[in-house]
C-alpha cells in the first residue's frame, strides 16, 4: 500500500482520521477498506472501532488506554506491511420495482437526463455497484458508480419524508433508504427487502465492500416479496465473489 | 407486580442511557450514551452502582415519578436542582446526595436551573434489554432504552431491584463544578485547512450562543459566521462526539452522542473529550468560547479528569442515617 498520499489528520483525543484522498474513487475506497480490515484483525491496543468512509478511515480509540502517537505508529506499520490475500466480497441481488408510485422521480430524472424511463431502469439494473460506505442513517448504503449519463445533483427541495425502501440516485451514487427519513436524492424505485434490523446479529444487510445488483420486479412481485419479508420468509439472494 | 418507576410527567426529554454502543458505527449506528459522562458516572457511584449502569438522562427539565417498588435509592447529579419528594410533607434531596424513597412516594425534578443536562441514577439500574450491545437510547433509530424512545406519561419503567436496604447514604465531597462559564477546549482539525485564517481567529476569539435547535444529535451555535476557504462541501467522512462541523451558513454545530456517523461539511475542530460535559450542560442561550489545545494536551486533560473522578468516587462521603 503506498504511503505517499496518506495523511493522518487529528480528530480530538479519541480518534484519528487516515485520509487516502479527497475524491470518490473505487481504488481509494479499496485502500480504506483494506486498512480497516487489518486494524480490526490486528486488535491494535486501545482501538475501539473503525469507520470506513468513501476516502478515509476513522479509527476510534480509548484515550485512557492508549494515545494518538501510539495508534498512529501502529497504523503506519500496518500500512507498510504486505497486501495479504485478495479480499472476498459478497454480491447481493436486490429486487427493485421501478413502476408507478414506487418511482416518483423517474419521469423527472428522464427529463433531466434526456434518457427514456426504461433506459434508466435498464442502466440501473445492468450495473454491479460497489458499497463504498454505510452511514447517514443506520444501514444506509452509498453505492457507486452510476453511469455518467445518470449523474444528477441532489434535489433543490429535499423531501421531509422518503419512504423506507426507496431506491435513489444523486451525483455518482445510488442508495436505498433503510427507514423513513428526510432526503434529497431522486427516487427512481423501491425495494421490498429490509436493509436494517436491530434484532439481527449484524444489523445492516449491506457492509462496506459488498457488491449489489438490482433485479427488476413488477408491482405485484414487489407486494409478494414484501409479504414474505414481513413473515421472515424471504432471503435476499447473495453469493461469495472475488473482490 | 414488577418493581418500576411510574412516569407521572415525563419532563422535556428523558431517556435511559448507559454505556456507549460500540462496533456499529460502520453501519451508521452512533454510540449514543450519556451527553455528560462525568455526571452520569458520579450519579451511579452515589447509589453504589457499577460504572455505566443504566440511568435516566434528563434534559432541561426532569420528570415526576412514583415509586412502584418497596424502596429505591436514587441520586441526581449534573445540575443545581434537587429531587422534591412528596409524601404528605415535602422534602428536597439536593443534587449530589443519595436518598432512599419508599413505595408510593412521588418525586419531581423540576427545571434543571443553570444546567441543560443531569442524571438520575437508581440503585441496581433499570431492567431493560441491551440492543446491539447497549441499553442506551438512540431515539432517531428507535434503538435501545425503553422501547427505543424518550419516556412518556404513564410509562412503567422496570427496575432491576425491588428494594433498597437502609444504610448510610452518600454525598459528593463538594458540589460538582458545572463549569458554566469555562472556555471549552478544542483540538483543531481534521479540516481546519478548509477555513480562512480569519475564520480560525474568529472561531477562537468570539462568543457563540447555544441555539434552541439543539438536541442529543448536535448543539447548534449562533455567532460570527466562519468563512470557508475551499467551499463547504467535502467528500463525506467520519464524525466523532465533539466534531465541530460548519455548514454553508458559517454557523458551527457541535456534534454530540447521537451524531450521524458521517457528514459532508468540513470540521474546523474537535472538542476535547474531557470538555464534552461542559458543552452538554450549556442551555440554549448560554455562551460558549473555544480555546485551542494540542492533541497531546487533550490526552493529558482527559487522564487528569479520570484521576479526579476516581478520587471523588473513592472519597464519597457517607452521611449519618436520616431519621426514618
Amino acid at each position: 500500500m503506498s504511503m505517499a498520499s496518506v495523511r493522518f489528520l487529528p480528530c480530538g483525543d479519541t480518534a484519528i482520521v487516515i485520509e487516502f484522498g479527497d475524491r470518490v474513487d473505487h481504488g481509494l475506497n479499496a485502500q480504506v477498506l483494506r486498512l480497516s480490515a487489518r486494524v480490526r484483525a490486528q486488535n491494535v491496543p486501545g482501538v475501539i472501532e473503525t469507520l470506513p468512509t468513501l476516502r478515509s478511515l476513522l479509527v476510534h480509540y480509548d484515550p485512557l488506554a492508549t494515545d494518538s502517537a501510539s495508534v498512529t505508529a501502529a497504523i503506519e506499520r500496518l500500512l507498510q506491511g504486505s497486501h495479504g490475500a485478495a479480499a472476498r466480497s459478497r454480491l447481493w441481488r436486490i429486487p427493485a420495482c421501478y413502476e408507478g408510485s414506487h418511482a416518483p422521480d423517474l419521469e423527472d430524472v428522464a427529463k433531466r437526463t434526456g434518457l427514456a424511463a426504461d433506459e434508466i431502469v435498464r442502466l440501473h439494473c445492468s450495473m454491479r455497484f460497489h458499497v463504498y460506505m454505510v452511514g447517514f442513517s443506520p444501514g444506509f448504503p452509498y453505492m457507486g458508480d452510476l453511469p455518467e449519463s445518470l449523474a444528477l445533483p441532489r434535489r433543490k427541495d429535499p423531501r421531509v419524508r422518503v419512504p423506507a425502501g426507496s431506491i435513489a440516485i444523486a451525483t455518482s451514487m445510488t442508495a436505498i433508504y433503510p427507514v423513513e427519513s428526510p432526503g434529497g436524492w431522486h427516487l427512481i424505485g423501491a425495494t421490498p427487502v429490509r436493509l436494517f434490523d436491530a434484532r439481527w446479529p449484524r444489523p445492516a444487510l449491506l457492509s462496506p465492500g459488498d457488491r449489489v445488483s438490482f433485479e427488476p420486479v413488477g408491482a405485484r412481485d414487489y407486494d409478494e416479496i414484501r409479504s414474505a419479508v414481513a413473515a421472515n420468509g424471504y432471503e435476499v439472494p447473495c453469493e461469495a465473489i472475488e473482490a | 407486580m414488577k418493581p418500576a418507576l411510574k412516569i407521572l410527567m415525563p419532563g422535556v426529554h428523558t431517556t435511559i442511557q448507559g454505556a456507549r454502543r460500540t462496533g456499529y458505527q460502520d453501519v451508521g449506528v452512533p454510540g449514543s450514551g450519556p451527553l455528560d459522562p462525568v455526571s452520569f458516572r458520579l450519579a451511579n457511584a452515589l447509589v453504589g452502582n457499577a460504572h455505566e449502569t443504566a440511568a435516566l438522562e434528563l434534559l432541561l427539565q426532569g420528570p415526576t415519578c412514583e415509586v412502584l417498588a418497596d424502596a429505591v435509592r436514587v441520586a441526581l447529579v449534573g445540575c443545581g436542582a434537587g429531587i422534591e419528594v412528596r409524601s404528605g410533607s415535602t422534602r428536597t434531596i439536593p443534587a449530589g446526595e443519595s436518598a432512599r424513597l419508599t413505595r408510593g412516594e412521588a418525586f419531581r425534578i423540576g427545571p434543571l436551573g443553570d444546567s441543560a443536562c443531569a442524571y438520575l441514577a437508581i440503585e441496581g439500574g433499570f431492567d431493560v434489554a441491551p440492543v446491539l450491545g447497549s441499553v442506551s437510547t438512540y431515539v432517531r433509530g428507535a434503538i435501545g432504552g425503553f422501547d427505543g424512545r424518550r419516556l412518556q406519561k404513564d410509562d412503567l419503567v422496570p427496575l432491576r431491584l425491588g428494594g433498597a436496604g437502609i444504610r448510610a447514604e452518600s454525598a459528593l465531597t463538594r458540589p460538582l463544578d458545572l463549569g458554566i462559564d469555562e472556555p471549552v477546549r478544542v483540538a483543531l482539525g481534521p479540516q481546519a485547512d478548509y477555513f480562512t485564517g480569519d475564520a480560525l481567529k474568529i472561531f477562537l476569539s468570539s462568543v457563540y450562543t447555544v441555539s434552541p435547535q439543539s438536541d442529543r444529535m448536535g448543539f447548534r451555535l449562533e455567532g460570527p459566521p466562519l468563512a470557508h476557504a475551499k467551499g463547504y462541501n467535502i467528500v463525506s467522512d467520519g464524525i466523532v462526539p465533539g466534531s465541530i462541523q460548519v455548514p454553508g451558513s458559517g454557523q458551527p454545530i457541535v456534534l454530540m452522542a447521537d451524531h450521524q456517523t458521517i457528514g459532508g461539511y468540513p470540521k474546523i475542530a474537535t472538542v476535547v473529550s474531557a470538555d464534552l460535559p461542559l458543552v452538554a450542560r450549556r442551555r440554549p442561550g448560554r455562551a460558549i468560547r473555544f480555546v485551542a489545545v494540542e492533541v497531546r494536551e487533550a490526552e493529558r486533560l482527559r487522564k487528569a479528569q479520570e484521576a479526579a473522578i476516581r478520587h471523588e468516587i473513592d472519597a464519597l462521603r457517607p452521611m449519618a442515617h436520616a431519621a426514618q
